[in-house]
């Protein structure tokens, strides 16, 4: 638990382990670094001890693994088709990476690395452009004709082709805001809450049925942010494979 | 779902996960209609209120940069500043109708929707 007297913001500061400069550049190996590659071993551990068994009928933990399969599969199989369905691997390792992220941040003392905007812009980046090079490789120059919507009066088609250009290049950001915002506003509100518990003394009963509250909300954020990250991931994905 | 203690030959086990991914996928070819609001309504709630904000960071920075680009110091900035607007609302009311967020995002219901699939 912080101190009182620390800024509740001060949970997002980088804080280098390994110090690595190439060129000028600073590469240093973060506790932000380390998360994610915790995330990564996490997942990869938990999905190949469920995958381990393989029984008929699955145990405990076989059903969590085949549990997050199913969700994403059947994700990409209703939102995307039969086509995506090559796509999957993809699209699962987004979710569980995003999802691990969250949820790892949420032990106490960790580093939520999703509450930084760099990550998730660099996250939606790579969603982005993958998706936009599929859209090409599948659809060469007609990919040009989505900026314009079937059936737009030609007077209309200067301004609708300008607005549609310009939606399309928000994809990223918003992708990217939303899963930064929702994890810092989550964090941060927990941290304040903390403190007025220490502040309040006996009264600090109230804030602390608030924080209780706000963590189990805060799980809820983690968990829904990932789907909601997912999801738009295939939803760019069918407009890029079915397009008009 | 088969029982995959038994063990047999490279082609037959070729063959049953074949079989088995045909089965899996045969039945739904074409992705629903999506209607992200019925599917999840916090996550449609927290999806709307973003993407006005996203939508006039990235008109307004876009302008800006090009008004440092082209020497129209306030110009460009308030034009986009209009379009990312309009964007961010017609954004808005995509995900509120249900048509997902997608650019020229097709009015569900032509049934030529699908005809370019394979293309």
């Amino acid at each position: 638990m912080a101190e009182a007297h620390e800024s509740p913001l001060s949970q997002f500061k980088i804080e280098t382990i390994v110090p690595i400069h190439i060129g000028g550049v600073d590469v240093s190996f973060t506790q932000s670094a380390a998360m994610m590659v915790a995330a990564v071993l996490v997942c990869t551990l938990l999905l190949v001890l469920t995958g381990r068994p393989a029984a008929l009928v699955p145990g405990r933990l076989q059903s969590i693994g085949e549990l997050a399969y199913e969700f994403i599969a059947n994700m990409v199989r209703d939102n995307v088709g039969t086509a995506g369905m090559k796509y999957f691997p993809w699209v699962f390792s987004i979710f569980m990476f995003v999802l691990f992220g969250n949820f790892l941040g949420m032990i106490p003392y960790t580093f939520t690395f999703t509450s930084h905007i760099i990550v998730t812009f660099a996250l939606a980046m790579m969603v982005f452009l993958t998706v936009t090079v599929i859209a090409f490789a599948r659809h060469g120059l007609h990919f040009f004709a989505f900026f314009l919507p079937e059936g737009t009066p030609l007077a209309m088609a200067p301004m609708v082709v300008a607005l549609e250009i310009l939606s399309y290049f928000i994809r990223p950001v918003s992708l990217s805001i939303r899963l930064f915002a929702n994890m810092m506003a989550g964090h941060t509100m927990l941290k304040v809450f903390g403190g007025f518990v220490i502040a309040l003394g006996v009264f600090g009963v109230l804030p602390f049925a608030v924080n209780i509250a706000l963590t189990l909300f805060e799980f809820l954020v983690a968990g829904l942010q990932a789907y909601v990250f997912t999801i738009l991931t295939c939803l760019y994905l069918k407009d890029a494979i079915e397009m008009h | 779902m088969k029982d995959t203690d038994s063990k047999d030959s490279p082609d037959q086990l070729e063959a049953r996960i074949a079989e088995a991914r045909r089965r899996q996928q045969g039945p739904e070819a074409k992705p629903k209609v999506t209607d992200s609001l019925s599917g999840n309504f916090m996550g449609a709630a927290f999806r709307i209120g973003v993407e006005l904000v996203a939508a006039l960071i990235v008109s307004v920075g876009f302008g800006w940069l090009l008004d440092r680009w082209l020497g129209t110091r306030p110009w460009l900035m308030v034009a986009f500043f209009f379009l990312g607007s309009a964007a961010g609302m017609m954004n808005v009311y995509r995900v509120a109708n249900g048509m997902g967020l997608a650019a020229g995002f097709k009015r569900p219901g032509g049934e030529g929707r699908n005809g370019s699939d394979d293309a």
